[in-house]
């Protein structure tokens, strides 16, 4: 560097840490030098975030918050987003960058959870990462869930108005508390005007925050890696872990590897297939809002719909309590039961390369299990396999074997055979 | 009477079940100019004195190959200026009377018809295929896939009248599905092939209505993953020799 260039920096560092921050964070962050496929995910989050906030900053220039209908008779927002997609130039791919982004950041961030579930990433030291992680997850279920309102048709409508409606399931607090969230006794323009109001500022803000402290959490105590053992115990000479090599420039080069990669599987679906096969922008959704027609069938988009499956597995009223209000229980619940992962799993190994046959069952029945529920929450409850099996009791199984998936994860996960663990990272 | 033997001969057997699945015929669907042209004229004719297309401007109709002057002269019946929507003067309130349900806008219907069954050209081509005589109906007509529809059957002078013989089948399960075969009634200006080129061209015109940017998107989607594609190679490139000390 230059003595002109290096003395800006020098004043700027006096009075801002711009240097050590950079070094800590990036140029001198020490990173196991074994990441593989599943670490790519972690900052794809990072670039669907950054897309959903750019694409959304311009689509706010157009959309209009407003459930009055217009001098065509079709409510404003909707036609304001129809708007953006025809005389809007360049509107169009804007508005399906966000929508398919939407459904991108749950793909990208399933991944990254089924990657800390491989490896032990929620282990000790990263419980509180991985607490993070779980609140972000359930910000961006809120994001998404009022994000998804504002199109302002047929299922943006009904879907709301259901799953509102599940608040007041409630004891005691329940109606009034739907009625707060909705700002009406339906939905309708001041339900749409909030939801408005939390999808661009509110909730962003939150994610931001919280992503912000579930990357300084992470580079506080160093990244897991797939051995699952800890660098920061076997350091060189120099103080760095033997194992571990710079953020950047290693894995700065690799990651845009994987954002290529990715943008090309991305780009596919929103050049050629942005509909998803209607599980991105679902057909109803192409149908104004209108309060008095409701749907025949009313399905939540795809990444909600393993949680809406617990939702709808109970179906029993218990200590006189409406049933409705244990499903909104179990919904919920399936949430939260992630976070306590680090106190559920008490194996001596942290990563599935040496684990045990127990784990390995498990797991993989968990994730054909979730895939189940996921598939049947996008189809009535009367549907069957085959049109013979019948789906609902599938479901109610699946949900039975999530919660004891987790509930039972310290006993079996203690008593499972493991491998020893090495001391240093395999490759 | 031969062509209107090979029409019965040929008229499709259609299902209907109050909860069962649809049976739809896979729609011609073309992005020919010649045919969204015919299918634009054939929408101002006979939709767009009932159903607006209030999101679709006039002078988008030049994408399909039409000149301004086109479009004044030929295709604009309810508008002054060639930048406004496709709109109707009848009221909604009205139209609600009348036909018990305003006739909705037709902008995105081919997008929002689409389901497990079928896109939502299958649908309208379909639809617009399966009106048939009903005396039991206010407007003398119902259809087999949209079951006492509110809409009369426009299209009735090209493609005349059909007659429905319902059936009742054994469903396997100890129920009975109602089966529709529809027979040719009295002709009209068309024949079934060209009533079903016609309608085919109609659709084709829902369908480029529905998103006409659908065919520029696939174009700079190929470049965008053409470029994307010699980026990954580049990028993978990169990767490799920053790695290549380590082991």
């Amino acid at each position: 560097m230059t003595t002109k260039a290096q003395a800006v920096m020098d004043w700027i560092d006096a009075r801002f840490p711009l240097t050590s921050t950079y070094k800590a964070h990036l140029s001198e962050y020490y990173a196991p030098k074994n990441f593989n496929f599943w670490y790519f995910f972690g900052s794809l989050a990072i670039l669907v975030l950054v897309l959903q906030i750019v694409t959304g900053i311009f689509l706010v220039m157009h959309y209009k918050p407003d459930a009055s209908l217009n001098a065509s008779g079709v409510p404003v927002a909707f036609a304001s987003v129809e708007y953006i997609m025809r005389d809007v130039p360049g509107g169009w791919i804007i508005r399906y960058l966000h929508s398919t982004g939407a459904s991108a950041f749950f793909v990208v961030v399933y991944l990254h959870m089924f990657r800390g579930i491989l490896y032990g990433s929620y282990r000790k030291p990263r419980e509180l990462i991985w607490i993070f992680g779980t609140l972000i997850f359930l910000a961006l279920m809120a994001e998404a869930f009022m994000g998804y309102l504002l199109p302002w048709g047929q299922m943006s409508f009904w879907g709301a108005q259901v799953i509102v409606n599940l608040f007041s399931a409630i004891p005691v607090i329940g109606p009034d508390l739907s009625v707060v969230i909705r700002g009406d006794f339906v939905v309708s323009d001041a339900t749409l005007n909030r939801f408005f109001s939390f999808h661009v500022i509110a909730v962003p803000l939150v994610l931001i925050g919280l992503v912000a402290a579930h990357i300084v959490a992470l580079h506080e105590v160093g990244s897991n890696n797939p051995d699952g053992v800890e660098i920061k115990k076997k350091k060189g000479a120099d103080g760095h872990p033997l194992d571990g090599i710079p953020f950047h420039p290693y894995y700065t080069v690799k990651d845009i590897v994987g954002v290529v990669g990715f943008l090309i599987v991305f780009s596919f679906i929103v050049f050629f297939a942005p509909e998803g096969g209607g599980y991105f922008l679902e057909y109803n959704n192409f149908i104004p809002a209108d309060p008095l027609k409701t749907p025949p069938h009313i399905a939540p988009v795809w990444y909600f719909t393993p949680f809406y499956s617990l939702l709808r597995a109970m179906v029993w009223p218990l200590f006189g309590l409406d049933a409705k209000f244990w499903g909104v229980v179990a919904m919920g619940g399936g949430v939260v039961i992630i976070a306590f992962l680090p106190w559920l799993d008490r194996s001596p190994a942290k990563s599935i390369r040496y684990r045990g046959p127990i784990f390995k069952t498990l797991l993989a029945i968990f994730i054909i299990g979730f895939a189940i529920l996921g598939f049947l929450g996008t189809k009535p409850p009367s549907y069957a396999f085959f049109g013979v099996i019948p789906g609902a009791p599938v479901a109610q199984l699946f949900s039975l074997y999530y919660f004891l998936f987790f509930l039972t994860m310290p006993v079996w996960s203690k008593i499972d055979k493991c491998k020893p663990v090495p001391d240093r990272v395999t490759g | 009477m031969k062509k209107l033997l090979t029409a019965l001969l040929f008229a499709p057997l259609l299902a209907f079940a109050s909860d069962a699945e649809l049976h739809l015929d896979k729609a011609p669907v073309s992005t020919e100019p010649a045919a969204l042209q015919n299918g634009a004229k054939l929408f101002v004719n006979y939709c767009l004195n009932c159903h607006g297309a209030s999101y679709m401007r006039y002078n988008r109709l030049q994408q399909i190959g039409l000149s301004e002057q086109m479009i004044k002269d030929n295709l604009m019946f309810t508008a002054d200026k060639v930048g406004e929507p496709m709109r109707i003067a009848m009221q909604r309130d009205e139209a609600k009377e009348w036909f018990g349900a305003a006739p909705p806008d037709l902008t995105v219907v081919a997008r929002s018809r689409a389901s497990e069954f079928g896109s939502g050209a299958d649908w309208l081509y379909t639809y617009l295929r399966g009106f048939y005589r009903d005396s039991e109906r206010p407007t003398g007509w119902n259809n087999v896939i949209f079951e006492n529809v509110g809409m009369p059957h426009v299209l009735y002078e090209l493609q005349g009248e059909q007659l429905a013989k319902v059936s009742e089948k054994d469903d396997g399960h100890g129920g009975k599905i109602k089966e529709i075969h529809l027979e040719q009634g009295k002709p009209g200006k068309m024949s079934k092939d060209e009533y079903d080129k016609a309608t085919a061209d109609l659709v084709s015109y829902l369908v480029w209505m529905g998103e006409p940017m659908a065919e520029t998107r696939k174009t700079i989607g190929t470049f965008v993953i053409a470029f994307l594609g010699l980026l990954f190679v580049l990028s993978y490139l990169l990767k490799k020799n920053y790695w290549k000390d380590i082991h």
